[in-house]
């Protein structure tokens, strides 16, 4: 079984975000880190290749400048080899170019399975799987919080408001995994030491037989007209617990009527 | 400035339409003349209360019988725009929504901006507007295509409210097959089990998280809970941990609440987290970190150990 996995790499979560005035684009100067949210698609793709008894796990990943690190990242887990998309032309696209880019990435590599987190930590619109799978005319379940194949048949369990539904489909189809659905393994120091040497295909859009003029900002057919600062809320009272903490509590719920 | 007609992409339960559904009709009535909702599943049933949110038209393909929604939808609604030309179409922001509108971006090669919580018409053109940043800044979008702009929002973002209208006509609209591609069919249901006020609309909400240290002592956040007639919710942090199911998170990626009073037990504030709850009217917040950033939207903040604050909590509560 040939499964790929989307990653994406973005600046780390833990720094606060700032957008660039020039163009109200989140800016990507720093080191790049492999998205948490896709980790646990590289994770489920690997587990499922060892449980239909082989196969192999493939990356594809999307970015303006080169970056590799990330993907070093899900190498070292145990992917075989990625190809990156890389290209001037691909800064400030949108959830359309970028599925159109990937889906051209991924239909030269004729996967049974594509997997990809729902939504990235960075740009979170979660429409980027679903966009994929319509440019590949293929399948899809989002959502999901479980996955078994069995031969040719998915089997999902997709998380719904009011619980999950059972959801199936046909290979070859793509399925968008939700944070949690299996736990993702560090790379042990083996694993990093291998990954430095795995293959990484990097490919640009003429390569890749994409047009330019479908990506990047005049692609994303949207503009950024103003930023502005929400309204703060104000911080109130904190006060240290001296064990009669939980009196003002009810004191607080009882101006409001609530006790 | 109005436009002519916004299209809803309207959902549902049980011949209900849903809340947000109701939502986005009111967002689409203060921009528009004419406003009508797109059903992919029966829309017959829900024509009279959305008639009286003000949808002049209900567009439906009837019931789908088993298949998964999204691509379906986004077959059926490219047909009908065919015919019709809407200046927007709004989706809400649920698994079905986001999956129609991307499936229709592709189809109809038009962009899609997500997570909006408002919108107005600037010269014609159809401006949105998302938070960034846990909400410390707002992002304004125009969309430069020329074509319908497509646009998804966040639950809670307007305020639903009926007109009064009569039912909405009923237009039934004829299903497309989208080959292959919409293979993907739900073969079986599981409704979680809910008993109590819900996330959604409840006065108040108790949360916990990561601070719980243990997926038991989730136990006295119901049950204090339980004494507030309140929500139980939970941070994404012990969610993906598997202390309690997907159907309680607060937060971006889950459930965003605007409750009179939030009560935060044990949780830090991540922007994650706060992004689903910094609208509510009262917050409270219990934590043993000084620095944790949920003290900083916080009405009433307690430094504290949860395990010693909660469970006094709960004895005084049980003694009035």
């Amino acid at each position: 079984m040939k499964v790929v996995v989307c990653v994406k790499q973005i600046p780390d979560p833990a720094l606060p975000g700032e957008l660039d005035p020039s163009t109200n684009y989140l800016k990507r100067d720093d080191k790049l880190i492999l998205d948490e949210s896709d980790s646990y698609g590289v994770e489920m793709a690997l587990q499922l290749v060892e449980a239909a008894g082989g196969g192999e796990v493939s990356l594809v990943s999307m970015a303006a400048n080169g970056e590799v690190s990330g993907l070093r990242t899900a190498l070292a887990m145990g992917a075989e080899d990625a190809v990156l998309v890389s290209d001037d032309a691909l800064a400030g696209s949108d959830a359309l170019g970028t599925a159109r880019v990937l889906g051209a990435a991924i239909s030269r590599m004729s996967p049974d399975l594509v997997l990809a987190g729902v939504e990235s930590s960075d740009g979170y619109t979660g429409t980027v799987p679903e966009m994929i799978a319509g440019v590949l005319e293929m399948p899809s379940i989002t959502f999901a919080k479980q996955i078994e194949v069995d031969g040719t048949t998915v089997k999902v369990q997709r998380q719904t408001e009011a619980g999950y539904d059972d959801v199936e489909c046909q290979t070859p189809a793509l399925v968008s995994v939700t944070a949690g659905v299996v736990e993702p393994r560090y790379p042990s120091f083996k694993g990093i030491m291998a990954a430095k040497k795995k293959p990484v295909e990097e490919l640009d859009l003429a390569a890749l037989g994409v047009d330019a003029a479908v990506v990047g900002r005049s692609g994303a057919r949207q503009e950024t007209v103003r930023v502005t600062a929400a309204e703060e809320r104000q911080a109130g009272e904190v006060i240290e617990d001296e064990g009669d903490a939980h009196d003002k509590i009810v004191e607080f719920l009882g101006e409001l009527k609530i006790v | 400035m109005s436009v002519e007609t916004i299209l809803v992409f309207g959902e549902g339960d049980e011949g209900s339409p849903s809340g947000l559904t109701l939502e986005l009709l009111a967002a689409a009535r203060g921009l528009a003349t004419n406003v009508e909702v797109f059903v992919a599943g029966d829309g017959a049933a829900m024509a009279a209360e959305l008639g009286a949110h003000g949808a002049t038209r209900v567009h439906t393909t009837g019931p789908l019988d088993g298949k998964l929604m999204g691509v379906h939808a986004a077959a059926a609604l490219q047909a009908h725009m065919e015919t019709s030309s809407p200046d927007a179409v709004f989706f809400g922001q649920t698994p079905d929504g986001r999956d129609t509108a991307a499936r229709l971006a592709v189809r109809i090669d038009q962009p899609v901006v997500t997570n909006n919580v408002g919108a107005s018409f600037e010269d014609g053109t159809l401006v949105v507007e998302e938070p960034v940043f846990g909400g410390t800044q707002n992002v304004f979008t125009a969309f430069k295509n020329d074509g319908p702009a497509l646009a998804i929002f966040r639950p809670k973002s307007f305020e639903a409210e009926a007109t009064g209208g009569g039912e909405a006509e009923v237009v039934a609209v004829d299903a497309v097959d989208p080959g292959p591609a919409g293979s993907a069919s739900v073969t079986g249901r599981h409704v979680e089990e809910r008993s109590g006020p819900q996330l959604d609309d409840a006065e108040v909400v108790v949360s916990g998280g990561r601070g719980l240290g243990q997926p038991e002592a989730f136990e006295m956040i119901d049950e204090l809970a339980g004494l507030l007639d309140a929500a139980s919710g939970a941070s994404r942090a012990i969610v993906d941990a598997g202390w309690v199911p997907y159907s309680k998170q607060v937060g971006q990626t889950g459930k965003v609440v605007k409750p009179n009073v939030y009560l935060a037990c044990g949780i830090s504030g991540a922007t994650q987290h706060l992004v689903g709850m910094k609208g509510s009217k009262h917050i409270i917040a219990i934590n043993k970190d000084p620095e944790a950033p949920i003290f900083g939207v916080a009405d009433l903040g307690i430094v504290g150990d949860v395990h010693k604050v909660v469970p006094a909590l709960i004895e005084a509560l049980k003694s009035r």
